[in-house]
C-alpha cells in the first residue's frame, strides 16, 4: 500500500504544470468554450499541442505514437490537466476507435488511420445507438450487405455526438440476422463524405448542438474498412465499452468542479452570510466530496489492477454509476447556487451586463448532464451487468 | 503506486483468516462472548503465541513494528469472524497510548506484558455528558505532593471489566471542554477508590463504568505530559478509527457474500429470489457501497502511512462513509434475508450489531460529517 510520489514522479508533475501554464492559455480557453467552427478549431489546436509534446495518446502502443505512462503518471497528468481547467481530448478517435484499430485492425488500417487520428486530421464520431437500439445495443438493425468489394449500408444511427464535424464514423452494423443477435454484427469505418449519408441535427434541452441523427441510404463502404472478421464486431466493441465506462467516471474533472464550487459558495452571500456557511449546503458538498474521495481511489484501484495486466474489468460499471451520480450532484449544486440566474438563456451575458457570470453555464451543464446516466449504457443497465458478471446473480 | 499487501502482510492476514476459519465458527464465538471476561482467555494466549499482540509496537520493545496497513490486514479478518477478544482495547488503545508517549519507564513496564498476553488494558475516555467530544472531561485530577488525586466517573470503557490497568483521561487545568489541561493517568483497575460497574453491549462486548473516588496516582504514572494528554488521545483515536473501519470493512464483505449466497438458494414463486431484478439492483448497491468503503479505507491508510497533511480530513471522510454504507449494507442484508434476518440464530443480525457499534464509536456518521465540514469548508 503506497501512494506517495517518487522524486521522478514529482518531477513529471512539475513538467506537466509547466506545459499547462505555457500552452493552456486564456485565449484558447475562451475559444474552446465557443460554438461550432470556433470550438472545433480550438479543440484541434489543443490536441495538436499535446501531440507536439508527445502526450496525446497515453495507452496507445509506443510504436504507433503512444506514450508509455505508468498508472501514476497518467493519474498525475489527468489531475493536473483537470485542475487547470483544460479539456480532455475528444474521445471518439483517440480513446474509442483507435484502441479497436490497433487492437483488432490490420497493418494497412493502422497505417492509414492512426497517424491521422494523432494529428487530429480526422474527426471521428461513434455510430452505435439506433432509434430501436439504445441500452439494448444488440438490437441494432442498420444493415450492411456485401456487394463485390463493398458493403451497402442502410439504416440510421442516433444521438451521434459531434457528427456535424466528423470526417469519419465507426459503426456497428448487422451483417447476419440468422443466429444469436450478438453474433451477426460487424465493425465498419465509414467516410462521412460517402454519398447517401445525411446528418440531421437534434436540438437538445441544453440549447446546444451536439446530438445528431446519421442516416445511411445505400452507402457504399469498402470491405477494406471492416475491422477484423465479419460478424465479430460485437467482441471488438465490448472491449471498447469497458474502456468507455472507465473514462466516463471523470473523477479529476469533478474534483475541479467541486473546488470551483466551493469558491463560488464562499463568495455568494445569503442573509448576510456566505452560502458556504449554510449547514445544508455544507452537508450536500461533503456528501459529494466524500463519495468522490472514495471514487478517486476506486479508479486508482482499477488502474493499478490494469497495470498488473488484469484489464479494466467489469468493475468499470461501478465507476460509471458513481462517477455520473457525482457529476449530476455537482451540477445540481451549481444550479441551486445560481438561483434565479440559473435561468439565463444566453452564454454571452456576463457579470458586467447582468451582474452574474455562470448561470447559463450551470444550466447548460445541468441539462446536458442528464445524458450522463443514460449514455455508455444506462446506469440501470450497468447494474444488470454488475449483478450478472460481478456478483454472479 | 500500489494497493498490494507485502508478502509479510499477506501472511499475517492469512494467519488471522485461518484462525477465524478453524477456531471461530459462529457458535464458538457466541460462547466466547458469553465468558465472564467478555472473551475467551485461551484465545488471547493464542494471539500472543501467534505474535498478533506485538504488531503495532516498536521493535525496541519486542514489537513487530507494524503500521496502519498491518493493522488493517488483521482487523479486516477479525471483522469477518466477529472476534470479541479485546485486541482494539488492549493493544491498539491502551498499548497505543503508551507507545506514542515518551515515558520509557512506563513502556518498559507494560508493553512486554501486553505482547506476552499477561496484561489486559483499557482506555477510559467517555463520560456521561461527553457524547463524542474527546475533550469534554469533567473528571478532576488534583496534585497532592508527588501524587495526583482523581475524582469523577468514566463510562462505557471498552474491556473495562477485564482490564488490569486502565489509562484515564482527567482534567488537570482549563475548562470542561478545553483540549488543553487534559492529562492521562495509568491506574490499577483495583486501586483503592476504583469502583467498576460492568454491563454488556449489543455486539457482545463487556464494558464498564469506572467511578473514581479519591484515587491516588503517583506523578510518574502520567502517560505523556501533564496538561497535554489531548494530543496523544487524538493520535491514538485516529489510528484506532482506521482499525475499526477496517474491521467494519471485513464485516461488510461478509454480509455481502452471505446475502448473495442466501438469495441464490432461497426459492420463492418457484425460482431463486436472486433472479429478481429488484433484488439484484439492491445487491449491486450493497456491492458498490462496500467497494467505495474499501477505497476510502485504502485512502486513509495511505494517508496514515505517508503522514499526509490532510490525514484528519481523510479519517473523518472514512468514518462517515463506513457509518453510512455500513448501515445500508446491514439494513439490506436483513431485508434480503427476510424473516430469517430477524432471527438471533442467524449470524447476520450479529454482524449488523457490530457495525452499529463501530458507527457509534468515536462519533457516528453525522458527527464525523460535521467534523469533516469544519476541516474542509471553514474559512
Amino acid at each position: 500500500m503506497d501512494i506517495t510520489f517518487s522524486a521522478e514522479e514529482l518531477a513529471f508533475r512539475d513538467q506537466v504544470r509547466e506545459f499547462l501554464a505555457e500552452n493552456w492559455t486564456e485565449d484558447l480557453a475562451r475559444r474552446i468554450r465557443g460554438e461550432d467552427e470556433e470550438f472545433k478549431a480550438a479543440q484541434i489546436e489543443w490536441q495538436n499541442k499535446l501531440n507536439d509534446k508527445g502526450w496525446l495518446a497515453p495507452g496507445w502502443p509506443v510504436e504507433h505514437g503512444g506514450v508509455a505512462w505508468s498508472v501514476t503518471e497518467n493519474f498525475i497528468f489527468e489531475t493536473e490537466r483537470s485542475l487547470a481547467g483544460a479539456p480532455d481530448v475528444v474521445p471518439f478517435g483517440l480513446k474509442m476507435v483507435a484502441p479497436v484499430i490497433y487492437g483488432f485492425g490490420n497493418d494497412e488500417q493502422k497505417k492509414r488511420f492512426l497517424p491521422r487520428i494523432l494529428k487530429s486530421q480526422d474527426w471521428w464520431c461513434q455510430g452505435y445507438s439506433e432509434p430501436g437500439a439504445g441500452s439494448d445495443l444488440a438490437a441494432l438493425k442498420t444493415k450492411a450487405e456485401l456487394d463485390g468489394d463493398d458493403y451497402i449500408v442502410n439504416g440510421a444511427k442516433v444521438w451521434t455526438t459531434y457528427a456535424q464535424y466528423a470526417d469519419w464514423i465507426f459503426c456497428l452494423v448487422r451483417t447476419d440476422s440468422s443466429g444469436k443477435r450478438q453474433d451477426g454484427i460487424s465493425f465498419l469505418l465509414i467516410d462521412m463524405k460517402s454519398p447517401g449519408i445525411t446528418v440531421n441535427k437534434i436540438s437538445s434541452i441544453d440549447d446546444h448542438h451536439s446530438l445528431n441523427e446519421v442516416v445511411f441510404d445505400n452507402v457504399r463502404v469498402p470491405v477494406a474498412n471492416r475491422i477484423g472478421e465479419q460478424d465479430k464486431g460485437w467482441t471488438y466493441a465490448k472491449a471498447l465499452l469497458a474502456h468507455e465506462r472507465t473514462s466516463i467516471a471523470a473523477v479529476a474533472d469533478s474534483k475541479r468542479r467541486l473546488r470551483d464550487l466551493r469558491k463560488l459558495l464562499s463568495e455568494e452571500i445569503s442573509g448576510g452570510r456566505p452560502l458556504l456557511e449554510d449547514v445544508q449546503f455544507q452537508n450536500r458538498l461533503s456528501n459529494t466530496e466524500i463519495e468522490l474521495m472514495a471514487l478517486e481511489y476506486t479508479e486508482l484501484r482499477v488502474l493499478a489492477s490494469t497495470a498488473d495486466g488484469k484489464g479494466p474489468g467489469v468493475e468499470s460499471s461501478l465507476l460509471k454509476i458513481k462517477g455520473t451520480e457525482i457529476q449530476q450532484a455537482i451540477q445540481q449544486m451549481y444550479m441551486d447556487l445560481a438561483g434565479y440566474y440559473s435561468g439565463v438563456l444566453h452564454g454571452d451575458e456576463t457579470a458586467e451586463s447582468i451582474g452574474h457570470a455562470f448561470g447559463h453555464d450551470a444550466r447548460k451543464a445541468y441539462m446536458y448532464g442528464r445524458a450522463a446516466t443514460i449514455y455508455g449504457g444506462s446506469n440501470e443497465v450497468q447494474k444488470n451487468i454488475t449483478a450478472k458478471y460481478v456478483l454472479g446473480l | 503506486m500500489n494497493f498490494n499487501l507485502s508478502e509479510e502482510q499477506n501472511m499475517l492476514k492469512d494467519s488471522v483468516a485461518r484462525f477465524v476459519q478453524d477456531e471461530y465458527d459462529f457458535e464458538t464465538r457466541r460462547s466466547n462472548a458469553a465468558n465472564a471476561l467478555g472473551f475467551n482467555p485461551d484465545n488471547w494466549q493464542t494471539f500472543a503465541e501467534l505474535g498478533w499482540l506485538s504488531i503495532p509496537f516498536e521493535e525496541a520493545y519486542g514489537g513487530f513494528g507494524g503500521g496502519p496497513t498491518d493493522v488493517m490486514a488483521v482487523m479486516e479478518e477479525m471483522g469477518k469472524g466477529l472476534v470479541v477478544e479485546p485486541f482494539v482495547a488492549t493493544v491498539l488503545m491502551f498499548g497505543g497510548l503508551l507507545s506514542k508517549s515518551d515515558n520509557a519507564a512506563l513502556k518498559d513496564a507494560h508493553i512486554e506484558k501486553i505482547i506476552d498476553g499477561s496484561l489486559q488494558g483499557a482506555f477510559a475516555y467517555v463520560e456521561r455528558q461527553s457524547r463524542f467530544e474527546l475533550a469534554d472531561v469533567k473528571t478532576q485530577a488534583k496534585r497532592d505532593g508527588d501524587d495526583f488525586v482523581l475524582n469523577g466517573e468514566k463510562t462505557v470503557v471498552f474491556n473495562g471489566a477485564a482490564a488490569n490497568k486502565v489509562i484515564v483521561s482527567a482534567r488537570t487545568s482549563g475548562k470542561q471542554c478545553d483540549e488543553a489541561g487534559i492529562t492521562l493517568f495509568l491506574i490499577d483497575a483495583d486501586a483503592p477508590g476504583v469502583q467498576r460497574t460492568s454491563y454488556r453491549l449489543m455486539d457482545g462486548q463487556l464494558v464498564a463504568n469506572i467511578k473514581l473516588t479519591d484515587v491516588r496516582v503517583a506523578a510518574n504514572q502520567v502517560v505523556g505530559e501533564v496538561d497535554d494528554g489531548y494530543k496523544l488521545i487524538d493520535a491514538v483515536v485516529s489510528d484506532v478509527t482506521i482499525a475499526l473501519c477496517a474491521e467494519a470493512m471485513g464485516i461488510m464483505q461478509k454480509l455481502n457474500t452471505t446475502t448473495i449466497e442466501y438469495t441464490k438458494t432461497r426459492q420463492q414463486f418457484g425460482v431463486a429470489i436472486s433472479s429478481f431484478q429488484a433484488l439484484q439492483h439492491r445487491m449491486v448497491d450493497m456491492f458498490m457501497a462496500g467497494e467505495q468503503a474499501k477505497s476510502i479505507l485504502y485512502r486513509a491508510v495511505c494517508a496514515a502511512e505517508s503522514g499526509a497533511d490532510d490525514l484528519a480530513k481523510n479519517i473523518a471522510a472514512l468514518k462517515v462513509m463506513i457509518g453510512r454504507n455500513g448501515k445500508l449494507i446491514g439494513d439490506e442484508a436483513i431485508q434480503l434475508h427476510g424473516g430469517m434476518g430477524l432471527t438471533d440464530e442467524l449470524d447476520v443480525g450479529h454482524y449488523v450489531k457490530r457495525l452499529m457499534m463501530i458507527n457509534t464509536t468515536f462519533g457516528d456518521a453525522d458527527y464525523q460529517q460535521q467534523k469533516f465540514n469544519r476541516l474542509a469548508y471553514a474559512e
